[in-house]
């Protein structure tokens, strides 16, 4: 692999947390080496790699930098940290750069991405000037010399400074909502995104009125990481021990954060009523609610909500639990996502590919993930996801059914193979 | 005999744009139909097919689904789910057919044509990308050969989407091998099979077992 090719930017780790007496109670299965394509062949088919492979011949050559904020830590950087090395697997050079900025700059893009998916903005005039010195200085220290330059999310969208004339190919990859942005701090970004060749949104309802073209690419997830790989039924097993849930009752989980947005009040609700009728658990799992004071005010709301029931469990995971995660989803009757709000569920997908019967809200771009009837079922209120869930554990067959078409449905539209046709795609377009 | 020559491989893959265009009513979806791009019909029927054609029970085009789940207006789904993409060589005809049908329910249910869906549907379309595989059959066996391990998009572009590039009610592998090897009860045989009952893998299975009772009769 050329040096152009090498896909993770120098990083250091960040400090982990001593897992906690439960955590430590059963040994997880090895992580997997870095997978391959032929690694996703096997999953996918021969025939679905050699397109791949037709399709980034056309690239003749032509190099692609990606660059975003973090090479740790939240989906992009995961998307990346998986995408950019089957990208130069396929012989298109390929390089992934991060920005650099201090705790000040970090401070002033997570109000930028709090507002711009619809909060107040309360920082004072000055973070927009240390916002750019920081593009700026990093336009000084980055090498923009391939003929594809893309980048994520908010943070380095002024490095667009660099570019120079109407030089390569520019894209800006939105991964956040923008349908109801703050309109101060979007009214500052909206003349750097205005510059680049065209914007990719993960959902149509997240795009905006723009000058350039607008493009589409769901979110996918990774069905060889840990968090969607097979697991053995006996780490499956240890698992729902460790958390003190029966295996021989009917298990509804929700994987989310303790964010109002998730409403896990709400689902606690939807459960109650159920649990009239059947005799099931409830697992809430998630993290946040350490670091983020909302998170902890909700997390105490469903705390009340839930009162002394026994069957509900609400496991508090720290981030980077993706094997206890996998394992709560296959070990589930029935996946809800209760969303109030939501671009693109990835924890839904995640059931999905684990043939797991899926109620969630109608709301954002669940729809398109989320079938009605054929990928799972939607519901409008606590009392229909309610509905929705006896229904399903009243008639298993029908739950099969929907978890086996719901596995098609990522397998053809929502894994990481899928992402990289959907990048090399777009770029031969460009190059039109 | 034509002079078609070997049968070539090929797929398109797909860039999705966005567009300006969005629906939240019946009647705006029924604006929407008489003024997207013949790109977005493509989009919304052809293609949303080959994304889902994993589902053969009731699942036809985007229009019908939105309906559906989205206006609870069941009776409307049922008309535009029933609309046949076969039926078509040209998209001008069946954005004719599914704004006339809107356009119909809107004028019998007026009030149920201004109500606000719970999810508003956006109009997308699709900028297609062909790209050669590089393999090509010049008899049955190796036609056979190539279509066995066929990646779906594949699949798709020579089984479904073929009829809007030949202008002709049938596909690229009909159209090949009537013309190349004469085999007319074999390509109508394959022209037969029901898209929309079938998955993409299924149709597939058909073909090939289609194919080998004409090798290995």
């Amino acid at each position: 692999m050329s040096e152009a090719q090498t896909a993770a930017p120098a990083v250091t780790q960040p400090e982990r947390h001593s897992p906690s007496a439960a955590q430590k109670a059963a040994a997880p299965p090895p992580s997997p080496a870095a997978s391959k394509l032929h690694d996703y062949a096997k999953l996918l088919g021969e025939g679905e790699i050699a397109e791949l492979r037709a399709l980034a011949s056309r690239m003749k050559g032509k190099s692609v930098m990606m660059v975003n904020s973090t090479s740790m830590g939240g989906g992009v950087a995961e998307m990346l940290n998986r995408i950019v090395p089957l990208i130069a697997e396929l012989e298109i050079p390929i390089r992934w750069d991060v920005i650099s900025g201090g705790e000040e700059f970090f401070a002033i893009t997570k109000a930028f991405h709090n507002a711009l998916q619809g909060d107040a903005y309360e920082l004072p005039d000055e973070s927009f000037h240390k916002f750019l010195a920081t593009n700026e200085a990093n336009r000084g220290r980055l090498k923009f010399d391939t003929e594809f330059v893309v980048i994520h999310d908010p943070q380095p969208a002024a490095l667009i400074d660099a570019r120079q004339g109407k030089s390569g190919h520019w894209v800006w990859r939105c991964h956040i909502d923008l349908s109801q942005p703050n309109s101060k701090v979007w009214n500052f970004l909206a003349p750097y995104v205005h510059r680049y060749d065209g914007a990719v949104f993960s959902s149509p309802a997240f795009a905006r009125q723009l000058p350039i073209p607008q493009y589409l690419s769901s979110p996918s997830i990774d069905p060889l990481a840990d968090k969607n790989r097979e697991l053995e039924p006996d780490f499956v097993a240890g698992v729902v021990e460790r958390f003190h849930i029966d295996p021989n009752r009917p298990i509804l989980t929700q994987v989310s954060r303790f964010d109002r947005a998730k409403d896990p009040v709400g689902v606690v609700r939807a459960y109650q009523i159920v649990k009239r009728y059947i005799d099931c658990q409830l697992v809430l799992a998630g993290g946040g609610a350490s670091d983020d004071p909302e998170g902890e005010q909700v997390l105490a709301e469903v705390r009340e909500t839930a009162g002394k029931d026994p069957d509900i469990h609400i496991v508090d995971l720290p981030p980077w639990s993706h094997l206890e995660i996998n394992a709560l989803q296959r070990a589930s009757t029935v996946v809800i996502q209760k969303s109030l709000r939501e671009g693109f569920g990835l924890t839904v997908t995640e059931a999905l590919w684990k043939k797991k019967p899926v109620v969630a809200s109608a709301v954002g771009g669940i729809p398109s993930q989320v079938i009605h009837k054929h990928t799972g079922l939607l519901a409008h209120s606590v009392e229909g996801t309610a509905y929705q869930i006896r229904f399903l554990l009243s008639n298993p067959a029908i739950a099969q059914r929907l978890g086996e078409q719901g596995h098609e449905h990522a397998r053809e539209n929502f894994l990481i193979v899928s992402n990289v046709r959907r990048v090399i795609t777009l770029l031969l377009h460009l190059l039109r | 005999m034509s002079d078609l020559g070997p049968f070539q491989f090929g797929t398109a893959s797909y860039v999705v744009c966005v567009g300006n265009q969005s629906a939240s009513t019946l009647q705006e979806l029924q604006k929407g139909l008489e003024s997207c791009s013949d790109a977005s019909i493509f989009y919304h029927t052809f293609q949303t097919l080959g994304r889902h054609h994993f589902l053969t029970e009731g699942f036809s085009n985007d229009f019908a689904q939105w309906v559906l789940g989205s206006c609870n207006r069941p009776a409307l789904a049922e008309r535009l789910a029933s609309v046949d993409i076969r039926d078509y060589v040209g998209l001008t005809e069946l954005r004719t057919d599914l704004t006339r049908i809107v356009r119909e329910y809107c004028e019998a249910n007026p009030r149920e044509a201004n109500q606000a869906a719970f999810e508003t549907l956006y109009f997308c379309e699709t900028i297609e990308e062909q790209v050669p595989l590089g393999k090509e059959a010049r008899t049955l066996e190796e036609f056979r050969a190539g279509l066995e391990d066929l990646p779906h998009a594949a699949l798709q572009f020579h089984f479904i989407t073929s009829r809007l590039r030949l202008h002709l009610h049938t596909n690229d592998f009909s159209v090949w091998l009537t013309k190349e090897l004469g085999r007319k009860e074999l390509a109508r045989k394959i022209d037969q099979i029901d898209i929309y009952t079938y998955t993409l893998d299924a149709a597939r299975a058909r073909i090939l077992n289609l194919v080998d009772r004409e090798i290995r009769p």
